[in-house]
């Protein structure tokens, strides 16, 4: 058999180099600029420089902000793609599109959008602010909201996907029972999909995490209340450099940990 | 009367159902018929998982679904209970939650749920699988916690599509004996939809014959057997079926007069042979260790390829012959003949 196979590819003759090339070219583009972090990160004074205050606080803030984010897009996320994915309404595929546009939206954008809805004069902020005295922009909660509403697709897509993919049977099933639909997706829909709504949950946790242009055009950058991690990488840039690379270690650090995550969930999940 | 059904559904690609079922109280109806001859369809209508196209089901006085009164009560506020052809067990939950499932969702607290669910478990002999997830249940044992699950609930209407085809020969047998068991202590009626004679003769009171969309015919087991309407059913229930009560390799029937059969078993047992297993002769047959008795024919039906005689005696049988043979044994009606069954062309099922 393995010479079977060995035969076979021989048989099937080198592999062409106009693709080879560029594939190559590709991947060290890719890597290369990462490596180039691992390298030029100041190894010896990494802890001194992690321990400052700004950078602890910077850290705090945005595994905070991105953790409530992600619980905000599971509250709304979960909801609307079991609606996207298991409801009769007319123009499901118009909904599904307006879910996505914030996947492909410049981020910065967004920032704009919410600021003119949610800001201080805006559409709906202005009566926040006078009727509640609630002003969201150039807050922590800001910071909350510009996060959420850049990675909630992730989530939404994740788990339109997994619901999709889960065999409706078991949902009649319930209802012969006597379920009702609500009994039907907390006991039967939502630990069936567990895996996908993970997977989301995870994946927009990250781009929470990684969220730079909507948050600095909608909550700004105030150290300890909105300079989440990106914002401390890019303002420390200019000012002291090592510092710079050390907090993009630490965001290199968890993205391959939530993508060794997802790799394991995706592999080894029941689905 | 406990269920009133006239179920009509069309589809746009051309598929067209149409039937009544009636069912009384306690009684077992089998819906038998091909694969595609909508049996399923109609299942899911009664269960509600389908909404009539036409026609109306009515349920212990009250109406289901009528669409030309526009009444369609969803299924989770019927009072049917179904087990699916794979059973559909809830795989993130243990045997007990799953029969405790429906109990929870009609508002039953946890503990009495629970408490409930393992009585269930005990009547279908699954007491100690109580913590096991359906994953590593046997077919059998899984079809079982499906019909406890469904029983559970304590339904007028049970259905059962095609309870037994997701089973091994080996289990089948088993199962299908234990079912009817569970059958006969279920107070509600009970409507079965299978593609499987043997299934359907031995389970059910009454069979429903159906091929596209339509009821061919209906009537007992043993009624529709003797008297096939058309060429199609007379192939599909061509079985000679009986009860009786074995000790070894004798069965003595029901109804009187006793077979021989080739794997001894005790105790209460259906035995069945084909009709093309039974041969007739003259006068009484000698020599090889078989069962022979006299009878009368009662009656001769033509069919596609074979000749089918009913045969007055004890037992009463049905056997096929060829066309050549009628001439030759000159058959017709009044004729008195051997009948002569091999015990190794039986088959004994516990019962």
């Amino acid at each position: 058999m393995t010479a079977g196979t060995r035969a076979r590819r021989g048989a099937r003759g080198r592999l062409p180099v106009v693709l080879v090339l560029p594939a190559a070219l590709g991947l060290v583009f890719l890597v290369i600029p990462l490596l180039g972090l691992v390298l030029r990160a100041p190894w010896s004074t990494l802890l001194d420089q992690l321990a400052q205050p700004e950078v602890g606080d910077a850290l705090r803030l945005s595994l905070v902000c991105a953790s409530l984010a992600t619980l905000v897009c599971l509250l709304l996320g979960v909801p609307l793609a079991w609606l996207l994915a298991r409801s009769d309404l007319p123009g499901r595929g118009v909904l599904r599109a307006l879910v996505t546009v914030p996947l492909v939206l410049p981020p910065v954008v967004g920032g704009v959008a919410l600021l003119l809805v949610l800001g201080r004069r805006g559409i709906l902020g202005q009566y926040l602010d006078s009727w509640f005295g609630v002003s969201l922009p150039f807050s922590t909660a800001g910071v909350v909201l510009a996060e959420a509403f850049v990675a909630m697709p992730f989530l939404v897509i994740s788990v339109e996907g997994a619901l999709r993919g889960a065999d409706r049977r078991y949902e009649e099933a319930a209802a012969t029972l006597g379920a009702s639909r609500w009994h039907t997706f907390r006991r039967v829909t939502l630990p069936s999909v567990a895996p996908g709504i993970a997977a989301g949950a995870v994946l927009c946790w990250a781009r929470a995490l990684g969220e730079f242009g909507a948050t600095i055009t909608f909550a700004g950058n105030f150290p300890g209340q909105t300079r989440t991690m990106p914002l401390a990488v890019y303002i420390a840039l200019e000012s002291a450099p090592e510092a710079a690379i050390a907090l993009s270690l630490v965001l290199l650090v968890v993205s391959v940990l939530v993508l060794a995550s997802l790799r394991e969930r995706w592999i080894g999940g029941p689905t | 009367m406990t269920a009133r059904a006239r179920i009509a559904v069309r589809r746009d690609n051309g598929f067209d159902l149409n039937l009544s079922l009636d069912l009384a109280d306690g009684e077992v109806v089998a819906l038998l018929g091909p694969n595609g001859a909508g049996k399923t369809t109609a299942l899911r209508a009664m269960a509600g998982l389908l909404p009539l196209t036409d026609g109306r089901i009515v349920l212990d006085g009250r109406v289901l679904d009528d669409p030309a009164d526009r009444v369609f009560v969803p299924p989770e506020r019927r009072s049917v209970g179904v087990v699916f052809q794979d059973y559909l067990l809830f795989r993130h939950m243990s045997a007990l939650d799953n029969v405790a499932f429906g109990l929870r969702a009609r508002g039953a607290g946890r503990v009495q749920a629970r408490a409930e669910a393992l009585e269930w478990l005990r009547r279908v002999d699954l007491a100690e699988h109580a913590d096991t997830r359906p994953r590593s249940l046997s077919g059998g044992q899984a079809q079982r916690v499906a019909l406890a699950r469904a029983l559970a609930t304590r339904p007028r209407l049970l259905l059962l599509d095609e309870p037994l085809a997701a089973l091994d020969a080996s289990t089948r047998m088993q199962v299908r004996s234990d079912l009817r068991h569970h059958l006969a202590d279920y107070a509600g009626s009970a409507l079965l939809v299978t593609h499987d004679p043997l299934d359907a003769m031995v389970l059910a009171d009454r069979l429903v014959v159906v091929e596209d969309g339509r009821t061919v015919q209906e009537g007992t087991p043993t009624h529709v057997a003797r008297h096939p309407r058309t060429d199609y059913v007379a192939s599909l229930v061509g079985l000679n079926l009986y009860r009786g009560s074995a000790a070894g390799t004798t069965v003595l029937l029901e109804h009187g007069g006793q077979l021989t059969t080739a794997h001894p078993a005790d105790g209460p047992v259906h035995i069945a042979f084909p009709p093309s297993a039974v041969g007739l002769h003259p006068r009484e047959p000698d020599g090889s260790p078989r069962n022979t008795w006299p009878v009368t024919v009662a009656g001769i039906e033509q069919h596609a390829d074979t000749v089918r005689v009913r045969l007055d005696g004890v037992p009463p049988v049905l056997a096929d012959v060829t066309t050549a043979a009628v001439a030759e044994l000159g058959l017709v009606p009044g004729r008195q003949l051997w009948a002569a069954v091999k015990a190794t062309e039986t088959r004994t099922y516990p019962s």
